[in-house]
């Protein structure tokens, strides 16, 4: 198996209150042979506060973070947290398409004409692993025996002309993940609907609101876990856990999972390693049962 | 039209400048309310999100008034489902974003929308100052913003404890590079838009 090299923005969430994501995401792709090369000096994306008040800079600051890619010799970034995905995605989308933004990018960048050209692809975290997928099953010591409902969120999938990833009302390539390390994933109707984001210090409420939708119906259709593959959507559902059971008959007590932690722990990384300590919402189902055969 | 940009009798409606600047045609909206039908936000909003269109379609100061004193530009989570769903593709979130910094610009941002607004600056002045985001930082300038120097006390002693904030920043990053991209997107925003 030869090692696959691919630039690495980690953002501001993965090394800080998303700390788990990031440390699941690193020793993964070192199981399986991917060499995460971090973008040098990278900054933040801007994220949502960009694009809702300063749209100069959240088309610059994530495109600057490409720019240093390029610079870095990277044809390819992948970036495990949707919100930088996604600005990354729309950033790219813009100088692409816009001349007037891009002239206007040139200039808060300070840079030449043409730097911008032949920025690299953006990757989610999702996309990295369905193309090294054949690599799982032969490393999977300890099989995923859990029954979980996939929780994609908005930005891996929205708007889908920009991202161009999966099916939009129904994604699925997360649940083929999950299948492939022996998990089972519920069909369900919250797949891809909004937890709040950002609004998660400033309008508490509204994430209570939506979270308790979607843990409501995660809950009743029997999922053991929610799994995500976003900083937001995690804080949301697992820090934010007392404002969502503040709105349901009976509280929610399943936990949410990063993909990068299931992979983890069906490849038989410990539990600490991956971070899973560092949630609010406890892992109570076992993740230290004996080894057994890989999955077929 | 740039050399009478200033003039009151050369007035760009709101429509016409953010097809200029944006690229979005509220024109193309036939009102059919998918995007209303399918927010996760609209039941919290003053103005529906097909309404804030439609206060556009009308090009008059008190309509576009009405739409930049909105709640709603605030509550748009910017989930990107309303136009994800369009049958016309009108960018409608890019229309928020439009509406907020002309709200912000033109001192009509809603007041109970306060919280928000300080949130976003708070976020964006930690990365102005720092090049990566300091939690810890940002949270406490927002509370200075904003007042609210109780709300979610009782978080921080556990998400110290598990890691997920710390009182001292990243590092990494080139501050200065980031701090200077923030002053020359200062001057930009300020040349005339072709």
């Amino acid at each position: 198996m030869t090692a696959l090299r691919i630039g690495y923005y980690p953002g501001c969430s993965l090394t800080g209150t998303s700390r788990d994501f990031g440390e699941s995401t690193r020793v993964v792709a070192e199981a399986l042979d991917i060499d995460l090369a971090e973008i040098p000096e990278w900054n933040c994306c801007g994220s949502s506060p960009a694009h809702m008040i300063d749209h100069v800079m959240s088309v610059a600051l994530p495109v600057n973070v490409l720019l240093k890619a390029k610079k870095a010799g990277l044809a390819e970034v992948m970036s495990p947290c949707s919100a930088c995905y996604s600005r990354l995605v729309m950033g790219k989308h813009e100088v692409e398409t816009s001349p007037a933004a891009k002239a206007q990018v040139e200039k808060v960048l300070a840079c030449p004409s043409g730097a911008l050209d032949g920025l690299p692809k953006v990757l989610n975290v999702i996309e990295l692993l369905a193309r090294i997928s054949d690599r799982i099953p032969p490393k999977v010591t300890r099989k995923f025996d859990q029954t979980v409902a996939c929780y994609y969120g908005c930005l891996m999938v929205r708007p889908p002309k920009v991202t161009g990833f999966d099916r939009t009302e129904d994604p699925v390539e997360m649940d083929k993940l999950v299948a492939l390390v022996g998990g089972k994933t519920i069909d369900w109707s919250f797949k891809t609907e909004c937890c709040g984001a950002s609004f998660s210090i400033s309008r508490t409420s509204v994430v209570g609101r939506l979270g308790a939708k979607i843990l409501q119906d995660a809950v009743k259709r029997k999922a053991e876990a929610v799994i995500v593959a976003c900083p937001m959507c995690h804080s949301n559902l697992d820090l934010r856990r007392g404002e969502i059971n503040k709105r349901l008959e009976k509280p929610a007590d399943i936990p949410v999972l990063f993909i990068t932690q299931v992979i983890g722990l069906a490849l038989g990384i410990p539990e600490k390693k991956l971070g899973l300590h560092r949630h609010f919402v406890r892992v109570k189902f076992p993740t230290k049962t004996a080894p057994t055969q890989a999955v077929p | 039209m740039s050399s009478h940009h200033e003039s009151s009798s050369a007035r760009d409606s709101l429509a016409a400048r953010l097809e200029k600047e944006g690229g979005v045609s509220v024109a193309d909206c036939y009102q059919c309310g998918k995007c209303t039908a399918g927010c996760p936000a609209a039941v919290d909003m003053d103005v529906a999100p097909s309404q804030v269109l439609r206060l556009l379609q009308s090009e008059t100061p008190k309509h576009e008034e009405r739409a930049l004193s909105s709640l709603s530009i605030w509550l748009c989570i910017g989930c990107e489902t309303c136009v994800t769903r369009c049958p016309q593709e009108v960018d409608l979130p890019r229309a928020m974003d439009f509406l907020r910094q002309e709200a912000l610009a033109r001192k009509l941002a809603n007041q109970e929308a306060d919280d928000v607004v300080a949130f976003h600056q708070a976020f964006l002045k930690s990365v102005e100052k720092g090049g990566r985001l300091f939690e810890f930082g940002m949270i406490g300038d927002y509370k200075l913003r904003t007042g609210h120097f109780f709300k979610d006390l009782g978080l921080a002693p556990t998400m110290f404890l598990k890691g997920k904030m710390s009182p001292f920043p990243h590092g990494g990053g080139n501050k200065r590079e980031v701090a200077k991209m923030f002053a020359r997107a200062r001057a930009v925003k300020k040349e005339p838009q072709k």
